[in-house]
């Protein structure tokens, strides 16, 4: 636990001296993100989240960014163990894609820890006990609703961001997740890639979801559970 | 083509046309208050280059209604060049399973156009018509570069994956000037703005979706896959507008590379660059399209 957080403490100071560096976005962001961090830590915040859980803290950019780090924590954590023991009858093919896909949520990962620095919230420690590692149709059903979960994520926290830039970005990201969520999904059933329980047959919009529904999901995953006191999500 | 017709059309809708054209940079200085000018609305796409100059080029916000006619035009493009290859049948696509794949994204593209219509009707404004398309890229000649692209599955697979990608990256470009649009939205109904850019990225999504599932029949990664001097990864080089940007690995003035990756201290280019996808302007996305698919005469 001390070197988790002492490694951290260690990332957060060079991200946030790295986001010094460079010009336009990133120094504004840093504005932005100090100050929100900074009302976090001085200011008492009602309700108070529950003992033992780590809450996204006040509204605002600071808490949504957050809430997709602590899910990209959750989805890196999720294909390092996929990849570290594969699943029995695994292809070639699979491989490639599920290291690929893990490569993309380890940078999702580090990117948030770079971009939120000091504002971060910690390492969360997940619980995969409920995934069978070495099942095939275990492994990949949770990766479709890890991914599937993370698309409704973005999609349904869009709305609650203010800084332009911000938006763009998780944007950039939720693309990629859908497109993951598609490959593992022709992956189970070939042809799902849009399936009628992720994609509204008649509007053909892709379903988003609240902060308060998402967290309930992760935390399923999560030995230490992630609330959202200011977002409709006080306990788990 | 009636130019005369078109420009009396828009002149109904946008008395102040003619000005438009003549001093581009005064233009549109009022569109970013939400629904009050429909001139975006009838936003004419398949006019012409001096209306793409005018309305386009303006370093303006769009309006919301703009936006979604914009989408409109690119969810046209879509549904026409799907339907347009399901009604070849099996003599383009080829087995049940990739009919079942087409299926799928043919009737998602059609439903967006629905949806769309009826969003912007939805906000006192007009929906646009469908411009003239031209699916072999050639302007209204139907000889362009892709002059095969209802008779040869391959063609047909690679002008789709084309579209997808473009149209990722297309929606991406916009939710900033949604945003940009937040106030003037919630001035017309509490909750608007949550509606209008949750449905953007809620379309955004599944073109992303089309674009992996696309993208794998073709034998490409699902995700686009850069170098660090092409975002292209088609193999077409005559799309490489289409990725231009893809290969940048600067997010929030962090260069991803310089991130720990499994590998050691830093991140490869391909995994910097296939882990954040990246957003086309309108302007962008206008001048792929303009004078190739969506006919200019």
């Amino acid at each position: 636990m001390k070197t988790d957080s002492q490694e951290s403490m260690l990332n957060a100071n060079m991200a946030r001296r790295s986001f010094l560096r460079y010009a336009g976005v990133g120094v504004a962001s840093v504005g932005l993100l100090a100050t929100a961090a900074s009302c976090h830590k001085d200011h008492k915040i009602t309700p108070t989240p529950p003992a033992g859980t780590i809450d996204l803290g006040a509204s605002g950019d600071l808490a949504i960014l957050n809430y997709a780090y602590a899910l990209e924590q959750l989805e890196a954590a999720f294909y390092l163990q996929v990849t570290a023991t594969p699943y029995s009858g695994i292809t070639s093919s699979e491989t490639t894609l599920l290291t690929d896909i893990r490569d993309h949520e380890v940078l999702h990962r580090e990117f948030f820890k770079a971009a939120l620095g000091a504002g971060a919230i910690s390492s969360l420690t997940p619980d995969f006990s409920s995934i069978n590692f070495s099942s095939r149709a275990s492994v990949l059903a949770a990766a479709a609703a890890f991914e599937d979960t993370g698309v409704t994520a973005y999609d349904g926290a869009g709305y609650l961001i203010t800084t332009p830039a911000y938006l763009t970005i998780a944007g950039k990201i939720v693309s990629v997740e859908a497109r993951h969520a598609a490959l593992i999904r022709d992956l189970i059933t070939p042809g799902s890639f849009a399936g009628p329980d992720v994609v509204d047959t008649t509007n053909s919009l892709n379903a988003s979801a609240t902060i308060a529904s998402v967290l309930k999901i992760a935390n399923t995953y999560l030995k230490t559970k992630v609330t959202a006191v200011n977002y409709g999500y006080a306990s788990v | 083509m009636n130019l005369f017709n078109i420009i009396e059309e828009i002149e109904n809708v946008d008395p102040e046309v003619y000005g438009r054209i003549s001093e581009r940079r005064d233009v549109i200085k009022n569109i970013t208050s939400f629904g009050s000018k429909v001139a975006l609305a009838a936003m004419p796409f398949a006019v012409g280059a001096i209306f793409k100059k005018a309305y386009a080029q303006s370093s303006s916000t769009p309006s919301v209604v703009a936006i979604l006619n914009y989408a409109l035009t690119l969810e046209y493009l879509e549904s026409t060049f799907y339907n347009a290859g399901a009604a070849k049948g099996t003599a383009l696509i080829p087995g049940a399973a990739a009919t079942n794949y087409f299926n799928q994204v043919t009737r998602d593209e059609n439903n967006h156009v629905t949806f769309l219509k009826a969003v912007i009707t939805s906000l006192g404004a007009t929906p646009v018509s469908a411009p003239q398309f031209d699916l072999t890229a050639g302007n209204g000649s139907g000889a362009g570069p892709f002059a095969d692209v209802l008779t040869n599955y391959s063609t047909f697979l690679a002008v789709a994956q084309v579209f997808e990608d473009t149209g990722v990256r297309a929606y991406k470009g916009q939710a900033e000037n949604i945003l940009a649009n937040k106030a003037a939205a919630e001035g017309v109904k509490a909750g608007l703005y949550q509606t209008v850019l949750t449905a953007a990225l809620s379309i955004h999504a599944v073109e992303a979706r089309h674009a992996s599932a696309i993208r794998s029949i073709r034998g490409l990664t699902p995700w686009i896959t850069s170098t660090s001097t092409l975002g292209n990864d088609t193999g077409i080089a005559l799309v490489n507008a289409n990725f231009d940007g893809e290969q940048n690995v600067t997010q929030g003035g962090v260069d991803v590379t310089t991130l720990k990756s499994v590998a050691g201290s830093t991140t490869s280019v391909s995994i910097a660059t296939a882990a954040f996808d990246e957003p086309l302007s309108m302007t962008q996305v206008l001048a792929i399209l303009v004078g190739s698919f969506i006919v200019n005469k």
